[in-house]
Formats: structure tokens, sequence, C-alpha cells
């Protein structure tokens, strides 16, 4: 349904060209939920928001190509983008607490999308945005659309962000991170409520995140970015019980798991880099204990339905992930 | 909702005594001004100037003095000018206030219309050239002294251009009970003279707030609900940005209406609220000076109050009273 193929997003500035997003591939079919995780900085925001134009930079330059259900979308003018926009790709940001306008209730929020992609009357569209608003757990709904947002918790208020994207029944939903800003209990409730959402109206998902936990527990598939370029891709079981990639181990290690006895959480050497100082080779070399001196130069995804952008051989590989002497 | 108008207005009574305790002081604290040949008028007999001092309790504790003062000006409201002797403060001041209302209500409207328009169109052509001609047009209005603007249009209409501007009369003012029509074409120079500066301010100040407005998250959101950019600046920004025009449109209002508009009003001759305080002002009228003095600040704390309540209604957030 989704096809993205060696998606680049730049941004001339004065100290040089920024590459934030460099050379992502994506595919996302029906029902499927598609993760893409790295740190912060990882081009991962920039990405999505390029796909639905919402990239308003006038130093930025996207190439690359975009096809959504065969239709090449990149590029296209924001005329031709706004029926897609809130219609057949829904999309959920980051913060809840700053994602609606103050000053209108959120029934005439969601009644506003509702109307700019059907012929609904504006009681229908009240009528469906309080069945929404009831789907996605807000209590007392028929009295709740018309608060205003910030009557609402942050909880609440992505409930409602969620309810606002689903409204028109798109068949792809990009979400931003979109339980950063809550508490660990309510998102746990977000998350189980994507799912269940994703059942019940047939959408695809892609999840932006960074943390693996969610990918663990929500994702089909996986794409790990890092400095703007994908690292490793493929099925989620695949990627987080045998990972490939060097950076792709430590974002695992990095999960504290239960009963775990150590005193320091692991941790990633070194700082994410600024985009302005990633190597010609491998952007991950600086910061890679595995490190040699083919990292030089950029090494390609490869490896069929399980990519990895890594010149460790299998061999090495399967050395280090056992702790035997790594054969060079 | 209630609690909070209610605290507005005590306040705003707290204010307005306070300045009238002030307005009250210049009368002694004036050097060189004996409280009562002000009050009694000019050249007036010993025998007026005792009446007077009694009158007045001049020999009394100062709280006596201010107690009478406001006595005779608010309620019995015999207070005389001292220059027109003789002739009354408050009806002087009646007299003289629907030519100010005439004065900013019609330049009100004009710089609204003109302000609010040019700051829309500005922020939706933003980094294209009608922007930063429109804010340099913007500035242009701010920075020209009203007097000068006022007279060299006077002027030019008059002298230079005057075949041209045959119909425009030269100054002065014309009630509209009299005659709708002059009283129109007296106050159109006037109108656009004082609409001028703050047409500038207006569209400066709507350019930001909806520059600033179009970065917000919420705007990025609407982007994604597939919304025109239109309907985002009209609907989304604008009602937002509007919160800030409206209070200072308010606190403006106020002020002029409260004779703000001095300049305006001597440079074309209109004998309104402004004129009056700025004859009086140069005659060192002490009970004029009074009157005019509170009349604006009535006016000022009332646009005060009333903004802050109309930023209420505007603004669902500030609607919760602690």
């Amino acid at each position: 349904m989704l096809r993205v193929r060696d998606l680049s997003v730049s941004f001339a500035t004065r100290q040089g060209l920024v590459r934030a997003v460099d050379g992502l591939n994506l595919d996302v079919g029906s029902r499927e939920v598609v993760g893409i995780v790295g740190e912060s900085g990882s081009g991962k925001s920039v990405a999505m928001y390029s796909l639905l134009g919402l990239v308003r930079d006038a130093n930025a330059s996207i190439t690359g190509s975009v096809a959504f259900e065969g239709r090449e979308i990149l590029g296209l003018s924001d005329k031709a983008m706004q029926p897609l926009r809130g219609g057949q790709i829904g999309m959920i940001f980051q913060d809840p607490m700053t994602a609606l306008t103050p000053v209108f209730t959120v029934g005439w929020q969601i009644v506003e999308q509702i109307r700019q992609h059907t012929d609904m009357t504006k009681a229908q569209a009240k009528d469906r945005a309080v069945e929404l608003l009831a789907e996605v757990g807000i209590p007392d709904a028929r009295r709740r659309v018309d608060s205003f947002p910030h009557e609402f918790s942050g909880g609440m208020r992505q409930r409602v962000v969620i309810a606002m994207a689903l409204s028109c029944n798109p068949r792809l939903l990009i979400a931003d991170e979109p339980t950063t800003a809550l508490d660990v209990t309510t998102q746990a409730q977000i998350l189980e409520l994507m799912g269940r959402l994703r059942d019940t109206h047939g959408s695809s998902i892609v999840i932006i995140t960074h943390d693996m936990g969610v990918i663990a527990e929500m994702a089909d598939r996986v794409t790990v970015m890092y400095a703007g370029r994908p690292v490793e891709s493929g099925p989620e079981v695949d990627v987080v019980r045998s990972p490939r990639h060097p950076y792709t181990w430590g974002l695992l290690g990095a999960v504290p798991r239960l009963g775990q006895r150590s005193e320091r959480l692991a941790t990633i050497p070194g700082n994410v880099m600024s985009p302005l100082d990633v190597p010609e080779g491998c952007a991950f070399a600086p910061r890679c204990d595995y490190a040699m001196a083919a990292c030089a130069r950029r090494p390609l995804m490869i490896g069929g339905t399980h990519e990895h952008a890594c010149w460790l051989s299998d061999d090495q590989r399967v050395a280090i992930r056992s702790n035997t002497k790594v054969p060079s | 909702m209630l609690t909070f108008v209610l605290r507005r207005l005590v306040s705003a009574v707290l204010v307005m005594f306070s300045i009238s305790v002030m307005v009250f002081l210049i009368f002694f604290a004036t050097p060189g001004v004996n409280p009562a040949a002000r009050l009694a008028g000019r050249s007036a007999s010993p025998q007026v100037l005792a009446q007077v001092s009694a009158e007045f309790g001049l020999n009394r504790p100062l709280p006596v003095r201010y107690g009478l003062m406001m006595w005779h000006l608010f309620v019995k409201q015999d207070l005389t000018s001292y220059v027109n002797i003789g002739v009354r403060v408050i009806p002087q001041i009646t007299g003289a206030a629907p030519v100010t209302l005439s004065l900013v209500l019609g330049a009100a409207i004009i710089w609204l219309i003109v302000g609010v328009l040019g700051g829309l169109v500005a922020a939706a052509n933003r980094g294209r050239w009608i922007d930063p001609l429109i804010m340099f047009g913007g500035i242009a209005a701010v920075s020209i002294p009203v007097f000068w603007l006022g007279q060299v249009v006077g002027l030019l209409t008059q002298t230079k251009f005057h075949s041209v501007f045959r119909w425009l009369p030269g100054s002065g003012y014309v009630s509209f009970s009299q005659s709708p029509g002059q009283w129109a074409l007296h106050l159109l120079l006037p109108w656009l003279t004082l609409a001028t500066l703050y047409a500038g301010v207006y569209a400066r100040v709507l350019r930001a707030e909806l520059v600033n407005a179009m970065n917000e998250d919420y705007v990025r959101t609407a982007r994604a609900k597939g919304l025109s950019e239109r309907r985002i600046l009209m609907r989304h920004a604008l009602r937002c940005s509007l919160i800030s025009v409206v209070s200072l449109f308010g606190l403006d209002f106020g002020s002029l209406v409260g004779g703000a508009a001095l300049l305006t009003e001597v440079v074309f001759g209109l004998p309104g609220i402004g004129m009056l305080t700025d004859t009086s002002l140069q005659n060192l009228d002490l009970p004029v000076i009074m009157a005019t003095v509170m009349y604006g600040a009535f006016f000022i704390v009332v646009a005060s109050a009333v903004v802050d309540v109309l930023y209420a209604v505007l603004d669902p957030r500030v609607r919760v009273v602690k």
C-alpha cells in the first residue's frame, strides 16, 4: 500500500548541507504495523512529515519516491495532497498538549475534519464525533464533545487526537511517538487502543518510536534508523530476536529487563552526532565497538527480508554474539 | 465567571478612587496656584473668594477638602470653569463627548478594516514581496506624527489641490443631527488621519501574531487533517491571534474616547474632549482639567476591565478561576 524508495530529505543551512534522511526504503502492506525506531535526531519524524508534504521549510530538498496505493505522492501540490491528508492517511503527533487548537471544542475540530472529507451534515458529523470519542475511551462522550482541549488530561487529549485521525477511516495511520509524552500506564492503554482500532478500522499503522519495547509489542515489521540512514529492517520477530546491526544490539541492550541485576543500565557509548558531522562511510562507525577498516565505505542494505547495513560477516556476527573469538 | 467580573469591577473602582485623589491634589500641589482663585474663576472678587473658600472647605483638613470637591464635581455638578466664568464643567464635557466619540468610532472602523486586512495579507504572503511592503507601510504610518499629517493633508486639500478637493470643508465640526452629510464630510480627513497610525500598528501586530501561530503544533495538526492553507490561516491562526488584537483595541479605544485623540482634534478644529483638555491645560483651568482627567481615566479603567472580561470570553483557557 505504501512504498517508499530512496527517500532523502536535505536541508541547506549556513553550516552546510544537512542530510536529515538519507536513502530510506519502506514498505507498508494492508493491515500491517510497521515500526520505525531510532534515537532522537535519527530523522524518523522528518521522513514521515515529508511523506505528507508537511515539511514546509523553503531550504528543504526532498528526493526519492513515495507511492501510496500505486500513485506517486511525493512532490504533489498542497491541493492534490489535501484529500489524502486526514482522508486516506491520518497522522498523530508526539505532544498531545499542543496538538489541538485551544480555542475550539474537540467536537468542533473533529467535525471540521469529517466535513472536509465527507458530505455529512453538521449534525451527522457531530454524532460521528461522539461515536469516535466513545470508541477511544472518553467517558461521557456526548457531553465531553463540547469541551475544550485544555479540559482534558494528556492521555485523554491523545485519545482525542487518535479519534480525530481515524475519523475518516484512513487506510494508513502514521503515529509519531504517540506515547512518548505520556506516563507508562497511559502508554500501555494508548498502544492497546491503537491495536484494537487497527482491527476494527482495518488501517495500517506506521509507528515511530525510540522505544524498542513499543516495537516489540506493536510492530509486525521494523526499520531501525541511525543518522537519517536505515541500518536494519525486517520482520519484528527477526530483528528483535536476532538483530544483525551493532546499533540494534545497543538499542535492545538498553531496554531494562525485569529482574535485571546490574546497577548501571547498558548504554551505547558516545552521542548522536550532529547531522553535519556524518562521516563518509558508515555513520555508526565512530560509536561502534566492532568498527573495522571496511567501515570507511558506506555499507548498503543487504539481506533479503531481514536487511542490514553493516560490513560484519555472518561468521563474525555469530562469534560476537556468542562471545567467542571474532574471525577477522 | 461572575466572581471574576465582580473582582474586576471592584479593582476598577479602587483605581478610579486613586486617580481622583491624585487629580484632586493638583489643586494644592501646583506652584503659583491659589486654589480658591482657580475655583472661583478669573478675577473674582474677595467676597466670592471667601465664599468659595467656605464652600470647598479650603481651610479644613485634606480629606474634607477632597470630599467636598468630589461632592461639587459629581453630585451638585456646579463646578465652574476658571476661564469661562460661570460656565459649568460637566456640561462642557457632555457637549464635547459626542464629537470625540464620532471621531474615534469612524476612525476605529477604518483602522480595524485596514489593519486586519493588511496583517492578514502580509501573513498569508510571508516571504513574498507584498509582505515587507505592507510592513514598511505600517512602520511609515506609525512614524508619521499625527499633527504633521493632519496639517499637511489639510494644507494640501485647502490650498494646492483645492480645485480637486473643493467639496472638502476646512475644519470644524457639524453635528450629526444637524446634517449627516456634512458631519461625515467634516470628519473624513480626521478619520483617515487618526486611523493611519493605528492601522499601521495593528497590521504589524497581527502579522507577527499570525506568523507565530502558523508555526504552532496545532497548525501542523490542521494541515495533517487536509485543511487548505487559507482555512488554517483564517479559522485557526486568526482566531488565536485576534485575542491579543482585541485586547489592544479595547485599550486604544478606551483611551481615545477619553481624550487621547487630542492632536487630531486640535489640528482639525474639532471641539471634542481632546481639544477641551488641551485648552484647559494651556490656561491652567484647574476645574476643567480635573474633570477631563477623571473622564479620561474613567474610560481607560472601564476599557481595561472590559478587555479583561473579553479576554476570558475569547480564550477559553483563561476562564478557569481558582
